[in-house]
């Protein structure tokens, strides 16, 4: 309990005197996560909708594979990314391995899913209700798409969130496919990692705190603005 | 809002031959055949399950007829693009009042330098103007009723369809939406609207389609259909019986009507 609380002080004068190697490694953690979330999104939501809207062969398949990729394991998509994206893999010539962008890479195929998967979910729930509104001004696929995604806009920031938490938490592919480089790929969770295998329990408890209020905090901010802008919609 | 750019075409007559519609196997329309040329306010009146919201989908384009043909006399191409339609509930976008309105122009492609005078007048011309910022969702009934029947109109519509316009709504909403409905009319769009409500049928059509178990059953002026209806439905309907007790799908063979308690004695 000793050793706790002088790892927890350790910790909270790193962050109070902002730390170099805290400030980049939470800096690129940062970078890698929210550009996975917001590629996800582009991929997702339009999935998603895709998915809720059209009728097409395999549908059913394609929603119960969506919905079943939710729970891929972080490793082996780490695995898969690693060979892809490797020397003698397709996409080799990229030379992407232990790069931010491979982390990006295996984050965004662990995110689209669960963002499509509840894009889907939202956007079927608002087709019932839309429907015969929206046939009746002869809205396009396009437009009709366009419509539900954004009057589904705060359903789907808890997609949104489920995708960011999913990425602020995984280490397995990132660390597959980053290689944890000091000052290259190391973000948080891979740091907390290694600094918990090397017994530097100071920076791993401080990595790990600021971990928790970044998610505290994203959620926080997410939930007031939608809070606010829902009452201005009364949506 | 009957201004010089309305296309000289109509998409009107509207003609249905021997239309039915059916879901599930069980038949809702029957060999219904009908046409509604340009002119009066037509109200579609019959008790429940009459097949009134269904008739009023089929004309618009909502649900295809299962047998039968649904034909636009003068359309030259889509004429989903030249009739509108408000539901009985009407849905509202999660959006500004004004955005829902300027969203059915977005959605029939009107450009944008058209939309502002168009919404400004609909606005104005439905009362709706103190509330253009307003969020939709948070108007009462009335209001949202109002909103609806204003999206509609801000297409300029040859043919608008009302289904029960003024359900659950007070005497007071009720009138000023009639009055809407009657300076829609005047503008020169063709009004087809279903009605519980005959003294609203009264006061707003010149002509009556009465539906009894998905048939129609009378087509006819408005003025002879209540001093003397051809059908004995009809004239029992109006007259305030109930008619679920009716046999058959005219109604024609009759069982022994029911004797009701009443409970006061």
């Amino acid at each position: 309990m000793h050793d706790f609380g002088n790892a927890f002080l350790t910790a909270l004068e790193m962050i109070v005197r902002l730390d170099a190697d805290l400030v980049e490694i939470v800096g690129l953690s940062l970078a890698v996560n929210l550009s996975a979330v917001a590629i996800s999104a582009v991929i997702g939501f339009p999935l998603g909708a895709a998915l809720a809207l059209f009728r097409f062969p395999g549908r059913t398949f394609a929603t119960v594979l969506v919905n079943a990729l939710m729970g891929l394991p972080p490793v082996v998509v780490g695995l898969v990314v690693y060979i892809m994206l490797s020397r003698a893999g397709p996409f080799g010539v990229f030379n992407l391995l232990f790069t931010p962008g491979a982390m990006i890479v295996a984050q965004v195929i662990l995110i689209t899913p669960i963002i499509a998967s509840l894009t889907r979910q939202s956007v079927e729930d608002l087709w019932i209700e839309y429907e015969e509104h929206l046939r009746s001004i002869g809205a396009g696929r396009r437009f009709t798409v366009m419509t539900l995604l954004w009057d589904a806009r705060f359903s789907l920031t808890t997609a949104l969130l489920a995708g960011f938490g999913r990425a602020a938490a995984e280490v397995g592919a990132v660390m597959i496919v980053g290689g944890n480089i000091d000052h290259v790929t190391r973000v948080m969770t891979t740091a907390i990692a290694l600094e918990v295998s090397k017994g530097d329990l100071a920076l791993a408890l401080g990595l790990g705190l600021i971990l928790l209020v970044l998610s505290l905090g994203v959620n926080a901010a997410v939930y007031l603005v939608r809070g606010r802008a829902r009452y201005r919609a009364a949506a | 809002m009957a201004d010089g750019s309305r296309e000289p075409a109509t998409i009107l007559p509207l003609e249905l031959r021997g239309v039915g519609f059916e879901a599930g196997g069980i038949p809702l329309i029957k060999d219904l055949t009908c046409t509604l040329e340009r002119g009066p306010i037509t109200a579609v009146i019959g008790p429940n399950g009459a097949g009134k919201s269904l008739f009023l989908r089929l004309c618009h384009g909502l649900i295809q007829p299962t047998s039968g043909t649904v034909h636009w006399g003068g359309a030259p191409d889509n004429p989903v693009n030249r009739q509108a339609m408000v539901f009985q509930r009407p849905v509202m976008l999660r959006r500004s009042v004004v955005a829902n309105i300027e969203h059915v122009l977005a959605a029939r492609k009107i450009p944008r330098s058209e939309r502002a005078p168009r919404i400004e007048e609909v606005l104005e011309r439905t009362g709706l103007a103190r509330f253009a910022t307003q969020s939709a969702r948070t108007l009462s009934f009335g209001e949202q009723q109002k909103l609806a029947i204003a999206r509609a109109w801000v297409l300029k519509p040859d043919v608008l369809f009302l289904d029960e316009p003024t359900a659950s709504l007070d005497p007071a909403a009720t009138h000023w939406i009639e009055e809407l409905v009657l300076s829609i009319h005047d503008g020169g769009t063709r009004i087809v609207m279903t009605t519980h409500d005959l003294g609203q049928a009264r006061r707003l059509a010149r002509e009556i389609l009465f539906m009894f178990r998905g048939r129609l059953l009378e087509h006819s002026e408005a003025e002879p259909f209540f001093d003397k209806p051809r059908n004995d439905l009809a004239e029992a309907y109006i007259a305030g019986e109930p008619l679920w007790w009716r046999h058959g799908e005219t109604g024609t063979l009759k069982r022994q009507k029911p004797k009701f308690r009443n409970p006061t004695r």
